[in-house]
């Protein structure tokens, strides 16, 4: 590990540090109904949207209402974006004339899911899958929305504990508005011109055909990259334009697109703990909540760039150059950039699981053991630390319930949060989300492990004739793309990765077939509308109790005590649910990579 | 939810008309209009032909250039339709055979270098289109295609210093060498020693 290495991860924390507040502070105004300095542009397009929409800016909804107006918004979402990819080849702007044949019917199915769901998890490359229309007009609307729409029920939860003796959380449609309208759209303009001088791509022309210097045929993919990469970041969202995502040079060029990259993914989640301390009135419980995610992320960030600069055993044997040097950075460089290195790299793989992003900017699926037990975990845990775009600030506020639950077992009182007794609708509508998502990653993941299909066999004359639907190749262990544990890790990812509607992936498993689209299709939805909707309940819930004032024998729920509390709930929660799984996967994987262990398929796939 | 369906259609057709098109609309034009040549994918073009972008990697083979690192994009490599990594674990023996294999080519086609091989020479990138390498690795080949080109080590060691980018900022990333840039420039600067 280098001291530039270290620079670069103060730095980048550093700057992160300094927009928390003026983040937090235009987002508390802004969602409490005040004028902000962009009022005198964008007000005008506000008030149309209204117009158009048919919202009256000035209807309070209960928690049943705002859920219903998500989801009713969240199933138009899906059929526009199954229906955008599905008629692709009748479309325009499609130069490269994709059609339906290139997007299957499960595949538009789990990707329609997986965008309106906040995930990004792709089961195709999307170079050689989707249309310029199809990137723009659904994916990247999606990439709005559902990072506005996360936004929208952070804020509502949030004044589910800051008001009192009402029934309204605010209303979904002016929420979801304010978010796109103030917040995504004016930033991701900034962010894509920022890109693009750094050499994001920019246009609809068809694929480039060069001759190299050496004579070969190179087609070089191109389209309206800029524009998708900073709402990929800023929203959370993560699903590249391009198969490599972040790795991909036209997506980010250069280590300063990179850092930018990395910011625009924390500064959203980070502000909002300091606009919730504005909203319940007490600002130390914003920093309280900002300070658990940050010593959760610099641990994590700590592991990862270990483990990665420390690289792997077995391929020193072969004489590499494995310490970092002035001229190369050493460490574990499968899957990684040379101009991002060891230090950018883990950086990244960190912050994107930390929030529910999923852009990568190297292979997780090369990641060393406990370099891709870092990102596995932070999913699994929830992607709390600071997290996705709002779906971070209501995910850490579930586990600051169940943390003052706990103590006040401990203690013997009724516990309280910010004011509010915390009681038993709150206590379970918490355990509902943190059951529903752990079921949904274990289940599905220990089904896959196991599931069989008919493989392909072959007539006479070698033809392959028949196969499973659901699965051709065979078992559903027949798509990994590494054998051993890693193979499970695989497996374990791709479900813990959908569930917390992250999307990142151990990308070698092949997940494009019927079988996996649809239990990952599944798996987002688990993850997003059963963590999300008891959360609003809860909400509602607390919204119509009075505040109780703070007595001597109130737990102050703000300060290091109750940070490390939090830290220690959101780690135990994990540990427990987890532990057994990791410990097939990256924990056995380590020690036996210490001792030199390799693995290959045998001629049977794994598990028949 | 009935109440909120009428509401919930109009309003995705409005976000998608503007987040979908004004807003990527608007981009392109601006970036068209400050950024064009990284807007359109930084292309080079040597007598009027282009012939690759300074941003994406392309394969080099001969003894007389700069090699990239292995790439696993497309079959053959550098395919820049099919952006990829490996995705080959730590503990996969293909990865081991692999880089096994590169680091014996390595040596045999670099006999003078001495000493542990670059990360950088024997990995497959995230992208599969790492248009750089280490300046570790660069400098590994340099013997080689002085040889090649028939010219001193030191007018090929000018070029790699020449091609070489630095951490951004002084801090950011890692420092680098452009293969195709630095392939370019030897064949510029020491065609006529060819």
């Amino acid at each position: 590990m280098t001291q530039n290495g270290w620079l670069q991860i103060a730095v980048f924390f550093l700057i992160v540090l300094a927009l928390t507040k003026p983040m937090g502070s235009f987002m508390a105004r802004l969602f409490e109904g005040g004028r902000t300095f962009l009022h005198p542009v964008l007000r005008r397009l506000e008030t149309l949207t209204y117009k158009v929409v048919g919202v009256n800016e000035s209807t309070e909804q209960r928690w049943t209402q705002y859920a219903a107006s998500l989801l009713a918004f969240s199933i138009f979402s899906f059929l526009f974006v199954y229906a955008l990819q599905r008629l692709q080849g009748v479309l325009p702007l499609n130069p490269q004339g994709l059609n339906s044949g290139n997007v299957s019917p499960d595949l538009a199915f789990n990707t329609a899911i997986s965008f309106v769901t906040n995930t990004n998890w792709q089961s195709y490359s999307g170079e050689s899958t989707l249309s310029y229309l199809t990137q723009m007009a659904a994916l990247t609307v999606q990439n709005f929305m559902s990072g506005a729409a996360g936004i929208a029920v952070a804020i509502a939860v949030s004044r589910g504990f800051a008001r009192q003796k009402v029934n309204g959380l605010g209303n979904f449609w002016v929420d979801l508005t304010r978010a796109t309208i103030y917040i995504l759209l004016p930033l991701s303009i900034l962010a894509a011109l920022f890109l693009s001088a750094q050499g994001v791509i920019q246009n609809f022309h068809p694929y480039t055909v060069v001759k190299t210097v050496e004579g070969a045929k190179q087609v070089i993919a191109q389209g309206p990259v800029a524009s998708q990469e900073a709402i990929k970041m800023l929203g959370t969202n993560g699903g590249g334009f391009f198969g490599a995502n972040s790795a991909h040079p036209f997506e980010n060029p250069t280590p300063l697109a990179n850092l930018l990259q990395m910011v625009l993914i924390f500064i959203i989640p980070a502000g909002l703990t300091y606009t919730f301390g504005l909203m319940v009135g007490d600002r130390r419980q914003g920093w309280t909540l900002f300070g658990a995610c940050a010593v959760m992320f610099l641990a994590g960030v700590l592991v990862c760039y270990w483990a990665e600069q420390k690289g792997n055993p077995t391929l020193d044997r072969l004489g590499i150059a494995s310490r970092a040097s002035a001229t190369q950075a050493g460490g574990n460089m499968e899957g990684k950039e040379t101009r991002f290195g060891i230090a950018a790299s883990a950086l990244f793989a960190t912050v994107t699981t930390d929030a529910s992003c999923g852009a990568v900017n190297g292979a997780h699926d090369s990641l060393t053991p406990l370099g891709g037990l870092v990102p596995l975990f932070n999913i699994q845990t929830g992607e709390v630390i600071f997290g996705g775009v709002g779906a971070g600030l209501y995910g850490i506020l579930l586990y600051a319930v169940v943390a003052v639950f706990i103590a006040g077992l401990m203690v013997g009182r009724t516990p309280e949060y910010v004011g509010k007794k915390i009681e038993q609708k709150e206590v379970k509508m918490a355990m509902l989300a943190l059951v529903a998502t752990a079921f949904s990653i274990l289940l599905l993941a220990g089904l896959s492990s196991v599931a069989h299909f008919d493989g392909p066999t072959k007539d006479a004359k070698g033809q392959p004739v028949a196969h499973s639907y659901w699965n051709p190749p065979g078992a559903a262990t027949a798509n990994l793309n590494n054998a051993g544990p890693h193979g499970f890790s695989e497996i374990l990812y791709a479900y813990t990765s959908a569930t917390g509607n992250n999307g990142s992936a151990f990308g070698g498993i092949n997940t494009n077939t019927p079988w996996y689209n649809l239990t990952l299709g599944v798996a987002m939805l688990a993850g997003r509308f059963l963590f999300l909707i008891p959360l609003l309940a809860a909400a509602g819930s607390l919204a119509m109790k009075k505040k109780v004032p703070s007595t001597s024998g109130t737990l102050p729920t703000h300060g290091p005590l109750f940070a490390t509390l939090l830290i220690g709930t959101v780690i135990l929660v994990g540990a427990l649910t987890f532990f057994p799984a990791l410990a097939l996967g990256p924990i056995v994987e380590h020690y036996l990579m210490a001792g030199g262990k390799l693995f290959a398929f045998a001629p049977l796939p794994l598990g028949s | 939810m009935l109440p909120q369906l009428a509401p919930a259609l109009r309003m995705t057709v409005f976000m998608t008309v503007l987040t979908g098109l004004v807003y990527p609309g608007l981009v392109t034009g601006a970036c068209q209009l400050l950024f064009r040549r990284q807007a359109n994918g930084s292309l080079i073009a040597r007598n009027g032909e282009v012939i690759g972008s300074a941003l994406i990697g392309q394969n080099f083979t001969k003894p007389d250039y700069f090699h990239p690192r292995p790439s696993a994009a497309g079959n053959d490599g550098y395919d820049a339709t099919a952006s990829q990594g490996s995705n080959l674990g730590p503990t996969n023996q293909k990865l081991y055979d692999r880089m096994k294999a590169a680091a014996e080519q390595f040596r045999k086609e670099n006999p003078s270098f001495q000493g542990p091989i670059p990360a950088d020479a024997l990995t497959a990138s995230g992208s599969g289109l790492d248009p750089e390498i280490s300046v570790a690795n660069a400098d590994a080949q340099a013997a080689r295609v002085a040889q090649a080109r028939h010219t001193s080590l030191e007018d090929v060691e000018r070029l790699i210093a020449g091609a070489t980018r630095g951490r951004d900022l002084g801090f950011l990333g890692e420092p680098r060498v452009n293969v195709l840039e630095l392939n370019l420039a030897l064949d510029r600067e020491l065609n006529a020693r060819k």
